[in-house]
């Protein structure tokens, strides 16, 4: 970090800027080490269902306080499908819309329709929880999921009675959370792409989808990958709002009427008052599951973005 | 830039030294309770008026019960609160004792079209069949023999019970597990178990909303909730035969009727307790606390807020859909302080 134009800084403030590099050095180090605590507090707190489960943990469906034999298959299960629901219907959804507020949205329009969003994005998910257990539940039992039924019951996704809560409603509810992340980060990145190119590619009779293909969003790519992994991470660890309506039951189910459980909602629903200590290790562990899924997601991102810069270049 | 930092330094030492005084201000003589959720808004409402009377601040902080046996146990609190009671030999290990504090009852609510509050009756082995799946239509032989005046729908019975750990599901597996043997061998009684059928709601609130969202279900809720969001209760069969409502007169009659002499520890499940009037699924919520106090004085504050409680916020417990515990009940409990709680051997409770 060493920057030439210090040495040409007077004496005091170049201990100045040592001090303050030092100081900011140290500020920096919490993130590392609040992540290694994190991890240490997870495996200690978890190495009763560790030592006891073991491996079998992971592919375990069972989940019984009584007798105390827990697994955390179906909460994985639960995790992954609310989230792929989520990130289906939001990842498209939020590029679009992006893509509208920057190249073709008038900008009156365009400035409205950004605070919306961001108003959106600070809405708290208990309120979503509660929007979509009081309004959106009933909405879906009433309309949608009779409608999926009737023109897609021959998928074993869209059989079963129509209860409005589960893994379908949980997943649009995560959808709608997530969009507002996904639609501001992507068209703050569109507003980078340089304005020059843009109109050099318009020169030579480019149309706007061509613009938006090949100049928009190859200049954003990384962007747009890392608003889809802000959503994503949200939508995994995603609390309240699943809790509310994906109907809390430990099974894995094929149609996605049934309700289910994410990692996240159990934790929810069972830390308050889960006073055996294995009962309590098996929630922490089923915690160090999903840093685990989270990290192994985001490493896999840097990664893919790495050798797509590395092929760019 | 130095003054700057300068200033942040400053600040930041400024705030340290606050800390301190904080920490002051905190050993002034305040109760500190943690514990279950379920009765917490009465709690806070009883420690509001005592406050106002007598000045001591009492700060409980409703983490559930299971935060409340941790708090208690690692003496973070003066005092715990659980809604199931711990056992004799895990009150005597930690040197522990219990006493209930307060009541609710559990009360079966329905959602069938044409069924109001309180013409619906059920045995306790029907509703294990319910929750075991076993019975799943309104109109099952089952149902209908106990109810021969009533038109039921040949409508698909939709399940609802809590999806969090809870005093509530306590009381009520409990209840369960007492009326069908089935219920005790497969599922069993906890704060959470593994439900063989049916959805889970977060919350005494989350299935009230449940139930009246889903046509054909039948769900279980605290007292309060039935009542404030009028809802269709069952009426049940007790032990002694009767058909009884939900309601404060059958909650004590449980209470009162119930064997608390010869429950150590007042460890007591108010299920299937005796007597005509009693509400078959009743449970007290239950304050711990160290049988050896180390400070006497605090240990009297605190009793005196208890004790006053008893003797004072029956009105206030009911106005909250709370039912308060029977004379007989309360004339024991004082009777453990005198006993049980002392300060360096001397009894704390006169």
């Amino acid at each position: 970090m060493e920057i030439g134009l210090q040495k040409a800084n007077s004496k005091g403030s170049y201990r100045g800027d040592r001090l303050f590099r030092r100081l900011a050095l140290c500020c920096a180090l919490t993130i590392p080490l609040l992540m290694i605590g994190i991890v240490f507090e997870l495996v200690r707190n978890s190495r009763l269902s560790l030592a006891q489960f073991g491996f079998g943990f992971l592919t375990s469906k069972a989940w019984n306080p009584v007798t105390q034999d827990f697994g955390a298959l179906s909460s994985m299960y639960g995790t992954a499908v609310s989230t792929l629901i989520a990130m289906l219907i939001a990842l498209p959804l939020g590029f679009v819309i992006a893509l509208f507020l920057v190249e073709l949205a008038p900008p009156r329009l365009s400035a409205f329709f950004g605070s919306a969003i961001e108003l959106l994005a600070a809405i708290p998910s208990i309120i979503y929880g509660m929007w979509g257990l009081f309004v959106f539940a009933p909405f879906m039992s009433n309309f949608v999921q009779p409608l999926l039924g009737k023109y897609l019951d021959f998928l074993p996704l869209f059989q079963g009675p129509p209860l409005g809560i589960g893994m379908l409603t949980a997943g649009i509810i995560l959808a709608f959370m997530i969009l507002p992340y996904i639609s501001s980060v992507t068209r703050d990145v569109f507003q980078m792409v340089p304005p020059v190119v843009k109109e050099s590619a318009y020169g030579i009779g480019a149309t706007n989808w061509e613009v938006t293909k090949a100049v928009t969003m190859r200049y954003s790519l990384r962007g747009m990958v890392g608003a889809a992994f802000l959503a994503l991470g949200r939508a995994l660890g995603e609390t309240m709002a699943v809790t509310f309506v994906i109907g809390n039951n430990h099974q894995i189910a094929a149609s996605l009427f049934a309700s289910g459980n994410s990692i996240a909602s159990t934790l929810a629903n069972e830390f308050t008052e889960a006073s055996d200590p294995i009962y309590l290790s098996a929630l922490v562990e089923l915690g160090l599951v999903l840093f685990l899924i989270t990290f192994v997601f985001q490493a896999a991102a840097q990664l893919w973005l790495w050798s797509i810069k590395k092929k760019l270049a | 830039m130095t003054k700057t930092l300068l200033i942040s330094l400053l600040s930041v030492l400024f705030l340290l030294a606050m800390l301190p005084l904080e920490a002051v201000q905190a050993g002034d003589p305040t109760i500190n309770g943690a514990g279950a959720t379920f009765p917490y808004p009465l709690y806070s409402q009883w420690a509001y008026k005592y406050n106002q009377i007598t000045g001591m601040k009492l700060n409980y902080q409703s983490i559930g019960s299971g935060g409340g046996i941790q708090q208690i146990k690692a003496k973070t609190v003066d005092f715990g609160a659980s809604d199931a009671p711990l056992k004799a030999e895990e009150l005597a290990t930690a040197g522990l004792i219990q006493f209930p504090m307060i009541m609710g009852g559990v009360v079966p609510v329905v959602n069938v079209k044409g069924i109001t509050g309180g013409q619906l009756k059920l045995d306790g082995e029907t509703i294990a069949n319910i929750y075991l799946g076993k019975i799943t239509r309104w109109d099952d032989a089952a149902i209908k023999a106990l109810n021969p005046g009533l038109n039921l729908p040949n409508q698909a019975i939709a399940v609802v019970r809590r999806s969090d750990g809870s005093g509530t599901t306590w009381i009520f597996t409990n209840y369960l597990a007492g009326v069908s043997s089935e219920w005790k061998e497969k599922v069993g009684a906890d704060k959470s178990v593994a439900w063989p059928v049916g959805n889970g709601g977060k919350g005494n609130e989350g299935v009230s909303a449940y139930v009246q969202q889903l046509p054909g279900s039948i769900g279980y809720v605290e007292y309060a909730y039935a009542l404030q969001n009028k809802m269709s209760y069952v009426q049940l069969k007790n032990k002694d035969g009767n058909y009884v409502s939900p309601s404060k007169e059958t909650f004590m009659a449980a209470a009162a009727n119930a064997d608390w002499n010869n429950a150590p520890g007042y460890y007591l499940v108010l299920v299937n307790q005796p007597g005509k009037e009693s509400w078959p699924i009743a449970g007290a919520s239950f304050i711990l606390v160290y049988k050896e106090q180390t400070d006497e004085n605090k240990a009297k504050l605190m009793l005196n807020f208890f004790d006053w409680c008893f003797s004072h916020g029956a009105e206030q417990a009911i106005a909250l859909d709370y039912v308060p515990m029977p004379e007989n009940v309360i004339k024991m409990v004082r009777d453990t302080w005198k006993k049980d709680i002392r300060c360096q051997g001397k009894p704390v409770w006169k």
